[in-house]
């Protein structure tokens, strides 16, 4: 709907059908209590595996954390598609392409900064527990 | 939108026109969801960078307690439950507000600000524990990094319990109009993407951080 009122952006003004139209009031998206309610139950149960696993101790310590961050992956899109009713087409594809802008610059952000500080650490004269606690016990 | 020189006078008649004089009329908050949007999106770079610094920062004991002392699981699992439930009483909310009804509109927005005030209580609860046990911000890295992450949250759901008991007032005096819908709409944005960061944090923090 909003590409075929986006172009009464052009130049000629209609005044006989009232001026520029823009029906975003109208595009809003909307969801309907069946996404609400699977969005929730989802919800529920991706959230659930995770701190059962955690506070039960049932796996081993690196299936719990592939499970873990797993399901809140999934718990995310989940949100974004029942809860946000996220479309590609929102507002003629320019929610999504500041979502993918956004998404790229978070990545860039977080294994870059990780994975410089890392390497950082790594490279850094060791310092013992004991010593750290004496600098702190000092200030 | 007349105004005092028309078309002809400006442009000289038939000479290209490269200034569109006569303002547009864009129906008001016609950019309000696209601009609602960015600002999430740069929310979202917040928290990306305050993520980063947990993640740099996370490990700095400094001789102290760790998460697995700390976190006591329970009390994160039942601020989840908290959320979650937030989260789908605004849909209903937002559901309501379809059919005009603004006594329901109004009792829906008010269960989802009682669900995040409970969540902030028991958040409160959480960092007056550890600041009393002498793990406040000031402890170590790890603590600190917690602090502004969970703190950042926290204020934005504030916020949005301050924008969320505006519009109960705000609906119940001017109606649902087009732009307390727009409004609405806006809040349901924001408070659903506050529950998307709080996947982030209680993964991430809380039982990543147990788990160690």
């Amino acid at each position: 709907m909003s590409a075929d009122t986006h172009s009464a952006h052009a130049p000629e003004y209609d005044a006989g059908a009232g001026g520029y139209h823009d029906a975003h009031g109208d595009d809003m998206p909307h969801g309907s209590m069946r996404d609400y309610v699977i969005g929730f139950i989802l919800s529920v149960i991706l959230t659930a595996i995770p701190f059962a696993l955690v506070m039960t101790g049932a796996l081993d310590h690196t299936w719990t954390a592939i499970l873990v961050l797993g399901s809140a992956l999934i718990q995310v899109f989940v949100h974004m598609i029942y809860f946000l009713h996220m479309k590609t087409s929102n507002e003629g594809g320019w929610s999504f392409i500041a979502l993918l802008f956004t998404l790229i610059v978070i990545v860039i952000t977080l294994s870059g900064s990780i994975w410089v500080m890392y390497h950082m650490n790594a490279n850094m004269m060791p310092m013992s527990p004991a010593m750290s606690s004496e600098t702190m016990s000092q200030q | 939108m007349s105004t005092e020189l028309t078309h002809e006078q400006i442009t000289g008649g038939g000479k290209p026109v490269f200034f569109d004089f006569d303002e547009h009329d864009h129906p008001e908050g016609g950019s309000t969801m696209l601009g609602f949007w960015m600002y999430l999106m740069s929310d979202c770079l917040i928290f990306a960078v305050l993520f980063a610094c947990y993640g740099v920062l996370g490990h700095g004991y400094g001789g102290g307690k760790g998460p697995k002392e700390l976190f006591e699981l329970p009390l994160v699992a039942f601020n989840t439950a908290m959320l979650l439930f937030s989260s789908l009483t605004y849909g209903i909310a937002m559901l309501t507000m379809e059919k005009g009804s603004v006594r329901q509109v109004q009792f829906w927005l008010v269960v989802t600000g009682l669900f995040g005030l409970t969540f902030l209580g028991v958040e409160m609860y959480e960092f007056s524990n550890l600041i009393a046990e002498g793990n406040g911000p000031s402890r170590s890295a790890f603590l600190s990094a917690f602090f502004t992450l969970v703190g950042t949250h926290g204020f934005h759901v504030t916020c949005g319990l301050i924008w969320l008991t505006t519009l109960v007032i705000q609906i119940g005096t001017h109606g649902l109009g087009q732009a307390n819908r727009r409004r609405l709409q806006c809040l349901s944005m924001f408070w659903h993407f506050l529950d998307v960061i709080w996947i982030g944090v209680f993964t991430i923090v809380y039982l990543m951080g147990v788990l160690g």
